[in-house]
This record gives structure tokens, C-alpha cells and sequence, in this order.
């Protein structure tokens, strides 16, 4: 009985895991973007959700999977930019409400763009991965949570190859440091700017198109993770890419965890669970877990 | 001459409140009952024009505090026996006393969707700026999650229906029309008090927090006190919007107030203009019309799907932080502006002259 439980619960664990990578790519993308232009970015959720209805129709034009995977990722990548190309930039220097709502027009837009063109019924999205479990001793792992896990993590390691080894990346750190400095040096911080935006938008829609498969592809589908993933990123700290990656996964396996084992929380109440947390942290450490404390100068 | 700007000002008021008195006269009932609305949406961006218009708090969440106002006020009139005629099974600890009329709960939902917004301002002030916005954001989404958890005391996803509304003390008037008196008098009580609010010390001190905290603190203003006092006072404006929706529409749902309802309350708040109450108006007109429109624009043929009017009015959104980042007040301000100066200059110029030449050769 105990044995039996035991495995129940690195099953649970696993499975928690492979959301938390979930929440973890969106929340690296909200991080990616509070740190080079200081703006949380509201649509991000609806962002992914919207490309993730791309690779759909792709897909449903005759593309198989993989395929029309890259191709999402390279029009996520073109919409992000020019996003902020356009309707961003204009926005740089106005005060934090003005970016704020610009984003929530956004959210709106994609939202309703979505149920628009391609109608609010939900829709099944197919899953790349078969539909298997591994037995390893007694725990049985669904090999649908391995390949969600691995394709998040694989992005946020390529990310992060791409940050400290090449001098493209190296740039847009410089930019989201200083950008002052980095414009004396030669960066092209708009450019830096738009950059950061468009692999964003590819991580959210890495994010969209894994977690398509588990809660069906419609335009709210992105709603609930964009708050997990706001309390992952907050939860690591905002402007740490480390921090979002643990705090989404940290997220993910506590969440599943407690909706599994505490009776009063159940599933139902697991988003307000988040929330609590979110708060506990901020009141202990409002910097988050890795985060840098805001240091005011008077 | 000075007094012709208060005279402007005096007049356009009594415009405005003539304007909202007449329209029973000529608005049939399905008409007044969205006008009704109007009172309870100006009520609910009245407060969240305190947190965001003036303290320059972003709050994406809240329509959930008018839910607990709704909320508050459906138990309240319910009463025990009568939840307890739906099979509910409240707490005993609960105060809920058993039945009360529905004026009388638009105060007490406001105390309590206060207190709601006091606690939960209390910790948000250690988040700056975006993440309030977030956490008020999750808030709006845990809300109704919430409500159908407890749902021994709410009703859970069914939802709770109330005593039908009815005109109170015999009088001589249909009851939409008394609900809709009843709503705007509310309403004209909440901008009183809201004016007040923010001509008094709190105002001046939020105001300054919101344009140089550092200055502000310097000059001796608590940043957190009058923050977290703007989330209260706010918070209780939604409460007493939320009590006079639930009497309104006689039946409460935690999906009545989903997390779109707070996103679009932000949004028409901006639409209509921070920081004066004509804008807080304009808002509320949007809040309640704009939707309907968006889904029939006047000016494209064609039958829309249901989501199209998000996305005008995602994109309206966009465009008038573009073109009007004050708002509709701020587009008229500017536009009516250099009108006014030139009515001013005109008949006044040769007053305020001979005035001013008079003083000098006087001295």
C-alpha cells in the first residue's frame, strides 16, 4: 500500500513537472521582456494562444506536426517583432499605465481575433508525443509529460545558449543592463528590443503548443496558465530568467501536488492557491526567490 | 469675469443631472434598466478612478470587489432562513441576519467589499506598480473559483436568486423606475463623496505619491497608509456598485463576474478619461454601450460573431492610447480648450483690461 502510494506520488510529481515547464516558458517569456523594456507584457498568454491556433490551421491545411511546428515557432518570431516595432515602441517612454493598457488592448484583440477567425468551440490539437506510459518499477510515467518536459526545457536551454554564447545575445543583455551604454558601444538597442520580443513570442508559442494537447485548443485555453506563469516569474523574481524557469517548475509540482493530497484545496481551488502563494512570497520576499531588491536612490 | 469658469462649470453640471433626471420620461423600460447600469458602472470606475485615475494604482481585478458587494448583499437579503430554503448550509458564525430590505444593504456590501479591498491592499503595497496589477489580476480570476468552492454558502455555479426588487413605502412609481432612481441617487452620493475624497487630504496626498513619491514622502506623506486607504476606499465603491447590481438584476452567479468584466472596467475607465469624474461618466456610458455596439458597428454592414466586438474594442483601445492617452475628457479638453480661452478673451478682454489699467493708474 505504502509502495503503491510512494509511486503515485513521483507520478504526481512528474506530471507536475511537465506543467511546470509550461509555466515556466511563458513565464521566462514575461521575464525576457520585463527585463530589456520593463513592460509586463498582458498578452503574452494570449499571444501563445494565438499562435497556437496558427500551427492548428496549419496543421489542418495538410502540414504534419514537426513542420508546422518550426513554422509557428519563425511566424511567432516575425509577429513578436514586429508587435513591438509597431505598437510597443511608440509606448517606450509614456508612463507604465499607458504599456499596461496597450497590452491589455492586446489581449483583448488576440482574443477575440481568435474566436473570430477560427470560432470560440473548442477544438482537440494533436499531441506529437504517443500515447504510452513507461513502467519504471512501480511508477508509470506518461511518456506525453516526458516530451513536454523536454521539448520546454530543450527551448529554454537553447535560449540560453543563445544569451551567453553568442554576441547577439550578449548585445541584448547588454541592452537590458544599459541600454545607454550599449547604444555608445554600437547595439542597435531598438533592434535589441524587437529581438527580445519575437523570442517572447516563440517561447509562448512553444508554451501554447504544448499545453494544447492536454486543455484543448480555444481562446481562453491560455488565460490560467498566463496567472501561473505570472506567479512563477514573480515567484522567482521578475527580472531573473533562473528564477522563472525554477519558480514555474517549483509551481508546477507543488500546485499538482497539493490539489492531489490536500482534501480541502482539491482542484477546484488550486489558482487561488497560486495566488496565496504569490502573496506569501512577496510579503517574506517581495524581490522573489532570485530576484535583485529594487534599490531607490533619494 | 473670474467667475465665468465656475459658472461653465455649475452649468454643465446642472446639465448633466437634468440630463439623467429626464431620461424616465422618455426611455421606455428596457432603456431605463441599461441606464440603470450606467449608475452602476459610474459608481464602480468612481472607485477604481480613486486607485488608478488618482493614486496611480493599476487594478485589473476589479469587478471582483463589486462581486463581493453583490455577493454581500444577496446573503444579506436573503437571510439565513431564506439561504437555508435553498438547502445552503451557512456557518453559524456567519452574521447574516434573515432577510433585509436592499437599500439598506448598498452600505453595508460597500463596508465589506472595504474591508475586503483594505486586507488585500495591505500586502499588494509591497508590490510596485506592475505586480499589484498582477495580483489584482489573479484575484479577479480566483474570485468566482472561490465562490463556487464555498458554495454552502453562495450557492456554488447555480448561483443564488433573489426576492424580486418592488417599489418601496407605496409610492406612485414602477419599479424600474425606482431602480433606477435608486441606483442614480446612489451614484450622485458616491460622487459627492468621492469629490470630497479627492479635493480633501487624501486626494492631495495620493496625487502627490502618484506624480514623486519621493517628494511626496519627503514631505512627510505615509505612502502606504494613503495607498492602502485609496485600495479600501475604492474597493468599498465597487462593494456599494456590486450591492446595487444584485438588487438590479435579482440574482447573483460567480461567472456574473468574470475576469473580462474587471479587464473591460480598466478599459473603459481609460476610454473615458482618468482623473475627472465626466470622464468616470463617459466610462460607464462606454462600459455599458460600447459592447453592445462593437457587436453591430454602425458603419460596416453585416452580422458579426459574437467575438468581433472584442476585437474593436481591443483595437479602440489601442488606438486611443495612440491618438488620446487622456482619454475622451483629455481629446474634448484639448479640443474645447483654445475655444474657451477665445470665448473668454473676446467679450472679457476689454474687462479684464480696463480692470487691470484702472489698478495701475491707481497706484
Amino acid at each position: 500500500m505504502l509502495a503503491f502510494q510512494s509511486a503515485e506520488f513521483v507520478q504526481q510529481i512528474v506530471s507536475g513537472l511537465a506543467t511546470g515547464s509550461i509555466f515556466a516558458s511563458l513565464a521566462l517569456a514575461l521575464v525576457l521582456i520585463y527585463r530589456s523594456t520593463n513592460v509586463v507584457n498582458f498578452a503574452q498568454g494570449e499571444m501563445a494562444m494565438f499562435t497556437t491556433y496558427v500551427a492548428w490551421a496549419l496543421m489542418d491545411r495538410g502540414l504534419s506536426y514537426w513542420p508546422a511546428f518550426v513554422l509557428t515557432l519563425l511566424i511567432a518570431f516575425a509577429g513578436g517583432a514586429t508587435l513591438e516595432r509597431t505598437i510597443i515602441r511608440p509606448f517606450e517612454r509614456k508612463p507604465p499605465l499607458a504599456i499596461v493598457i496597450v497590452t491589455i488592448g492586446l489581449l483583448i484583440t488576440f482574443n477575440g481575433a481568435a474566436g473570430w477567425i477560427w470560432g470560440a468551440e473548442v477544438k482537440p490539437f494533436d499531441s506529437p508525443f504517443p500515447n504510452t506510459t513507461w513502467e519504471i518499477g512501480d511508477v508509470a510515467i506518461s511518456s506525453q509529460d516526458v516530451g513536454v518536459f523536454c521539448v520546454c526545457i530543450m527551448t529554454v536551454l537553447a535560449l540560453w545558449a543563445f544569451f551567453n554564447l553568442t554576441s547577439l545575445g550578449l548585445a541584448m543583455r547588454a541592452t537590458a543592463i544599459n541600454p545607454t551604454a550599449s547604444r555608445l558601444v554600437g547595439v542597435r538597442v531598438g533592434w535589441m528590443l524587437a529581438l527580445g520580443w519575437g523570442l517572447a513570442a516563440v517561447l509562448g508559442a512553444v508554451a501554447g503548443m504544448m499545453a494544447a494537447p492536454t486543455v484543448f485548443l480555444d481562446p481562453n485555453m491560455m488565460l490560467v496558465v498566463l496567472i501561473y506563469a505570472f506567479a512563477a516569474a514573480v515567484l522567482g523574481g521578475i527580472d531573473s530568467p533562473v528564477g522563472a524557469v525554477v519558480g514555474g517548475l517549483t509551481l508546477g509540482v507543488v500546485l499538482n501536488l497539493i490539489g492531489r493530497y490536500v482534501e480541502f484545496i482539491g482542484p477546484e481551488l488550486r489558482l487561488p492557491t497560486a495566488l496565496l502563494i504569490l502573496l506569501a512570497v512577496l510579503l517574506i520576499r517581495p524581490q522573489g526567490l532570485f530576484g535583485h531588491a529594487v534599490v531607490r536612490r533619494v | 469675469m473670474r467667475y465665468a469658469g465656475l459658472a461653465l462649470k455649475l452649468a454643465l453640471l446642472a446639465f448633466v443631472v437634468g440630463l439623467i433626471a429626464l431620461v424616465p420620461r422618455f426611455a421606455s423600460e428596457f432603456r431605463l434598466s441599461q441606464f440603470t447600469f450606467v449608475a452602476v458602472y459610474f459608481i464602480a470606475l468612481a472607485g477604481l478612478n480613486v486607485l488608478t485615475g488618482v493614486s496611480g494604482q493599476i487594478s485589473l481585478g476589479h469587478f471582483a470587489f463589486v462581486g463581493v458587494g453583490a455577493y454581500t448583499a444577496a446573503l444579506l437579503m436573503l437571510g439565513r432562513s431564506g439561504l437555508e430554503s435553498y438547502g445552503l448550509d451557512p456557518p453559524g458564525w456567519l452574521p447574516l441576519g434573515d432577510g433585509m430590505r436592499g437599500v439598506f444593504t448598498i452600505p453595508l456590501a460597500g463596508l465589506v467589499a472595504g474591508a475586503f479591498g483594505y486586507a488585500f491592499g495591505l500586502p499588494a503595497q509591497r508590490l510596485a506598480g506592475v505586480s499589484l496589477a498582477l495580483a489584482t489580476f489573479a484575484f479577479a480570476v480566483s474570485l468566482p473559483l472561490v465562490a463556487k468552492r464555498f458554495d454552502d454558502v453562495t450557492g456554488g455555479g447555480g448561483g443564488l436568486a433573489l426576492p424580486l426588487p418592488e417599489t418601496p413605502f407605496g409610492w406612485d412609481v414602477s419599479t424600474r423606475h425606482w431602480l433606477y432612481y435608486e441606483a442614480w441617487v446612489t451614484a450622485g452620493v458616491i460622487a459627492v463623496i468621492a469629490w470630497l475624497f479627492l479635493r480633501g487630504r487624501a486626494g492631495r496626498a495620493l496625487a502627490a505619491l502618484r506624480d514623486g513619491e519621493i517628494a511626496a514622502v519627503s514631505a512627510g506623506v505615509n505612502p502606504t497608509t494613503y495607498k492602502t486607504f485609496a485600495f479600501g476606499v475604492s474597493a468599498a465603491f465597487a462593494g456599494v456598485a456590486g450591492a446595487i447590481f444584485a438588487i438590479e438584476v435579482a440574482y447573483v452567479n460567480p461567472d456574473t463576474f468574470p475576469l473580462s468584466q474587471s479587464i473591460l472596467m480598466l478599459a473603459s475607465l481609460v476610454l473615458g478619461g482618468m482623473g475627472s469624474l465626466y470622464g468616470v461618466l463617459l466610462g460607464a456610458l462606454i462600459m455599458q454601450f460600447l459592447p453592445v455596439y462593437a457587436q453591430t458597428p454602425p458603419l460596416l454592414h453585416g452580422s458579426f460573431s459574437k467575438e468581433s466586438p472584442a476585437v474593436v474594442f481591443g483595437v479602440i483601445l489601442i488606438v486611443i492610447m495612440f491618438v488620446a492617452p487622456d482619454g475622451l475628457v483629455g481629446l474634448l479638453r484639448r479640443v474645447l480648450r483654445p475655444m474657451m480661452v477665445r470665448l473668454r478673451r473676446h467679450p472679457a478682454a476689454t474687462d479684464e483690461t480696463t480692470f487691470g489699467t484702472s489698478r495701475r493708474a491707481e497706484t
